[in-house]
């Protein structure tokens, strides 16, 4: 049944048509001649309103809107990983081919590759009862994904027929289902509309760190698996290199990417350094196990508002399969702009700074898709959201930061004079928070330590005393306070310098095992232990920082070579200290 | 089929609305014609059912209800280009306006541009040496990159920004294959004159093309402006091969046209009033900036915008911040020292620098040096504070070391001539020389080894 509509008025990606009435709410249309891609988002006595994915420079009015039937979905079968999409699911790549350097408008609904043949794997027998989410065949996507081939959600029936294992394209049928009267026929991939969350059995309770190697993030703030965080900070913060590190170390099994209205030459970078990095874990590409979904700054906007849910989905898919999976979207505040675009378009009423009223509930909303889950089929899985926030200003009460930090659990602040100084990363000790930190008080003590999060603790007791000091310092300098107070802030210094501070670029600190972490704090401990048993004692500061022996904690996280090194260093610790209260003993019994 | 309409609803502002129109086209451009008027463009920015709502470029100023004739031209706003328009100086809809003729060209080019394709992004890594240390060394200028200054009334950006184009085409080895592409909007006379001038003496006026919408033109033809601009920056690079240095001046005065039209449309504002679109219509300008795989050329962007009362959280710089590459910072403090061109190192970023930097481009210890002075730099911040507090004598001996470094580097790296140009080697080594003021293990941001090699005590 073909239906049309005439389309009647025309401002920038928001159009209007009229006769629309068999319409659906969020169905996807084709719009004009050239057959931009739209989806409804208002109907009323016949008038629909579409907002479209392309540029409408060029439309008329007059021209047809033809419906779809369908909502707005992704294709989800192999040959999504290492792929490159624009926000509704087109690869970029295909693009480039059909359309050249610059994207075109009205190539039309491009997806995954149908041609491509895959070496399936089919698990399933004839006879077998199968219910939505079972796995019934498998191929090999990349060196570090096994795709699982699913029941789509809402199918199941005992298996009529299905084919030997062999290649395969994704518009093949490979078995059906027979569920009394019905059929179902299963392909390499299903389609879902993006708005709807995938179904699960259940979800579980959040128990498993997601190691990132970034120390102030794993010991201060840890994140976890099917956890949200959000990461706000001004332009030149160090988001981006943030997220990037993110996508690039996390112990996640696939990474998806979200670029969400920002830079192309960013997302071009990806493109280029993730296939030459190589996972810490099994030495292959990166790119592997990543899915990139770029929708830069000057692209459509109404694309921009899909692309977030374009990612949301197929992390879900792969977490359906029992993967572990992190998204991140950078940023989530261009999102947020995309709604209140289209919003003032629509002349809706608007809310704070210009936002719609359902800004927060949006957000809400899309951070739920998060979670540590049992899936369909029995297999546990996570999706942990981590999204950037661009605040204007670099403002952190402004509507964006506030809506994303009732809806996530981690807040990692980035702060501008951090990264003046250029400390990287410049998460703010004192402002971010992690709600995780008992959840996964097992976890560490499993796996790290068990004094891992007291040692946490004390740590961060010294830098919030440095903080109340450095009130004091900027007042009157340093010279003026007790040694006992000097210790904390020459040990402060050396957390932030030796620790807190984390050189993306650099071979070796770039990525570090919350195990080594642990033992890079045991020794700024035993130093501050030391040191202020050592000036208690009387002895002068002077004596007991000593510039060499500080200078190699600084620098350990440079030249750290295992469990051997960091004894070697505590030995050295006590050592110069016994040594120096010997000496003191002495001479203190001399002068007596 | 170009039908002529012979009605105007309604003029307000920059607007005119038409009724009754057939099959308007959104983003067409139209001609406006009035007996005793020159011809004028417009764009069709609104079509509601018959109801066309249309921004006219020169302005609605003596246009009549009755008189006019509105013809629907079918396509967007085009302009003709070709090699020819190296050295000519053209007005913000693209017209030229030196008196030498017009262009005649093979085809017409949509001045809206498309988005490029990321797949299709050639990743910027080459450096331009400008010649001053405080970029070449801390905010380093890739080619492709988009990096804006943010200035303030009355501070040296037009200098700044002279002086980065006399100088970065010499270290260019390919000699003759750059072109200057300066789109000024909202300008006064004696600012382009500026710039008229500098290009003369140094003799690449040739290779110079010219968008200027002044102060006193329309405001509505601003909006175009930069698009005509970029448009033949794009040929340049990408069909002739060219390296292209764009200079937009000034930005800002491009957003309060943007907020004009978006007012007369009666639309929601957000912040300051600016539209909610503001971000993604900036974002379309800027990053037309880039390179392509497949294209010996590149555009290279440097926007000039004035922070309205020196607030770097206004909405123009903030959203263009997010945009852009990186930028560089000017300061009223250190101008008022003296200290030219006056860029605050600290809130000024290059974020393409890391890659065009370094072994294999400028040299291997750059970016822990570059690291080590930004960190140094803010102790400086930091101690000064306190020494305002209790005076410079009270501060200990390692503080008074961060002091002196920070007046030399001022007066000693950040300064510099309008006419000097420094190389990448001196700039470097200068760097060395400055921490050298410093006891050697605060230098925690610089690998041990190239400590050794390159400080000289």
């Amino acid at each position: 049944m073909a239906r049309y509509g005439k389309i009647v008025y025309i401002n920038g990606p928001v159009v209007k048509a009229e006769g629309m009435d068999d319409f659906l709410m969020r169905e996807m249309v084709m719009v004009g001649e050239k057959k931009l891609i739209g989806e409804v988002i208002s109907l009323e006595r016949g008038t629909g309103t579409i907002q479209v994915y392309e540029e409408t420079s060029g439309l008329r009015t007059g021209e047809r809107v033809t419906g779809t039937g369908k909502p707005l979905s992704v294709k989800l079968g192999p040959g999504i990983i290492t792929n490159i999409f624009d926000g509704i699911q087109r690869p970029l790549s295909k693009i480039y081919q059909a359309g050249g350097e610059f994207i075109p408008e009205g190539i039309g609904l491009i997806t995954l590759d149908e041609d491509k043949l895959w070496d399936v794997e089919i698990l399933a027998k004839e006879g077998e009862y199968l219910k939505s989410g079972d796995v019934f065949a498998q191929v090999q996507e990349t060196s570090l994904v096994l795709h699982k081939v699913m029941v789509p959600p809402g199918a199941k029936g005992r298996v009529k027929s299905i084919v030997q294992s062999g290649a395969y394209s994704i518009a093949e049928t490979l078995a059906v289902l027979e569920d009394g009267d019905k059929h179902y026929e299963l392909k390499l991939a299903q389609e879902w509309p993006v708005r709807t969350p995938r179904p699960v059995d259940r979800r579980m309770p959040i128990q498993k760190l997601l190691v990132t190697g970034q120390r102030v993030i794993d010991t201060f703030f840890p994140l976890a698996k099917g956890g949200t965080a959000a990461i706000p900070g001004g332009f030149g913060t160090g988001k981006t290199i943030t997220q990037h590190q993110l996508a690039k170390w996390s112990d996640a099994d696939i990474i998806v990417y979200v670029g969400c209205g920002e830079r192309g030459n960013e997302m071009t970078e990806v493109l280029e350094d993730f296939p030459k990095l190589k996972d810490p874990r099994t030495g292959h590409p990166l790119m592997d196990r990543t899915v990139l979904i770029a929708n830069t700054s000057n692209m459509p906007v109404a694309a921009r508002e899909a692309s977030i849910y374009t990612g949301i989905t197929i992390a879900e898919y792969y977490r359906d399969m029992g993967y572990n999976v992190a998204i991140m979207a950078d940023s989530t505040s261009r999102w947020a702009e995309a709604l209140r675009e289209i919003a003032g378009r629509l002349e809706e009423m608007p809310a704070e700074e210009g936002y719609p009223a359902y800004l927060a509930s949006r957000l809400a909303q899309f951070y739920e898709r998060a979670g540590y889950v049992k899936n369909l089929n029995g297999s546990e899985g996570s999706v942990t959201i981590i999204g950037a926030v661009s605040p204007a200003g670099g403002d952190f009460s402004e509507p964006v930061t506030q809506a994303t930090k009732r809806a996530v659990g981690a807040f990692l602040a980035l702060d501008r004079e951090l990264a003046h100084a250029r400390h990287f990363p410049s998460i703010n000790w004192l402002s971010s928070y992690s709600g995780y930190t008992t959840m996964l008080e097992e976890w560490f003590k499993d796996n790290v330590a068990s004094d891992m999060l007291s040692l946490r603790e004390k740590m961060l007791k010294i830098l919030h005393e440095e903080n109340k000091l450095m009130d004091i310092v900027k007042l009157v300098g340093e010279d003026v306070l007790p040694d006992d107070q000097r210790v904390t802030l020459e040990i402060a210094k050396v957390i932030k310098v030796g620790f807190l501070q984390q050189n993306a670029y650099h071979e070796k600190d770039a990525y570090v095992e919350p195990q080594e972490q642990y033992s890079m704090l045991k020794v700024i401990e035993k130093l501050y232990d030391r040191a202020f048993s050592a000036v208690k004692k009387g002895i002068p500061l002077s004596k007991v920082k000593d510039e060499g022996l500080f200078r190699e904690i600084i620098m350990m996280k440079y030249n750290a070579t295992g469990n051997e090194f960091f004894q070697g260093i505590e030995e050295k610790i006590d050592q110069y200290y016994d040594n120096l209260e010997r000496v003191y003993k002495e001479g203190a019994r001399n002068e007596g | 089929m170009k039908v002529k309409y012979l009605r105007l609803e309604k003029a307000v502002g920059p607007l005119i609305v038409m009724d009754d129109v057939k099959n308007a086209s959104y983003d067409e451009i139209v001609e406006i014609e009035m007996p005793g008027e020159p011809s004028r463009m417009g764009k069709v920015v609104q079509v509601d059912h018959g109801r066309v709502i249309i921004q006219v470029y020169q302005g609605t100023a003596n246009l009549s209800l009755n008189k006019v004739a509105v013809t629907f031209s079918g396509k967007p706003m085009e302009i003709p280009l070709s090699r020819e328009i190296l050295g000519r100086v053209f007005n913000g809809v693209g017209k030229p306006i030196d008196g030498a003729g017009e262009i005649y060209a093979q085809r017409l080019y949509n001045i809206n541009g498309r988005p490029m394709n990321p797949v299709a992004r050639l990743y910027p890594r080459n450096y331009i040496q400008t010649g001053i240390s405080s970029i070449d060394g801390l905010t380093t200028l890739i080619r492709g990159q988009k990096l804006p200054i943010f200035s303030g009334d009355g501070l040296p950006h037009n200098q700044l920004a002279a002086q980065i184009v006399k100088q970065a085409r010499i270290s260019d080895d390919k000699g003759n294959n750059f072109a200057v592409v300066f789109a000024a909007m909202g300008i006064k006379h004696d600012e382009l004159d500026f710039f008229q001038r500098v290009f003369e003496e140094t003799g690449v006026m040739n290779r110079v093309v010219m968008f200027a919408n002044l102060a006193d033109d329309p405001a509505v033809e601003r909006i175009s402006t930069p698009r005509c601009a970029l448009t033949a920056a794009e040929y340049l690079a990408f069909e002739c091969d060219m390296h292209v240095l764009v200079i937009m001046t000034d930005m800002t005065s491009y957003c309060e046209a943007l907020r004009e039209i978006s007012s007369a449309r009666e639309e929601v504002p957000s912040r300051k009033g600016y539209p909610g679109y503001m971000y993604s219509d900036l974002a379309s300008l800027y990053e037309r900036a880039g390179m392509l795989k497949g294209s010996g050329g590149s555009i290279t962007q440097i926007p000039i915008l004035t922070m309205p009362n020196d607030d770097i959280t206004h909405p123009v710089p903030d959203l263009t911040g997010y945009i852009t590459e990186g930028q560089i910072v000017l300061s009223r403090s250190l101008y008022q020292m003296g200290i030219y061109p006056p860029i605050n190192v600290l809130p000024s970023l290059s974020r393409l620098m890391k890659d065009g930097i370094g072994k294999e481009y400028t040299r291997e210890d750059h970016p822990d040096l570059a690291n080590q002075i930004f960190s140094a730099y803010s102790r400086v911040q930091e101690i000064r504070a306190l020494a305002q507090v209790i005076g410079e004598d009270e501060l200990s001996e390692v503080d008074q070391k961060y002091m002196e470094f920070g007046r030399q580097f001022e007066e000693r790296f950040t300064k510099q001539g309008f006419d000097e140009n420094r190389s990448i080697e001196e700039t470097l080594d200068l760097m060395w020389e400055l921490l050298s003021i410093l006891p050697e293990d605060e230098l925690t941001r610089i690998d041990p080894a190239l400590v050794k090699k390159y400080l000289r005590k």
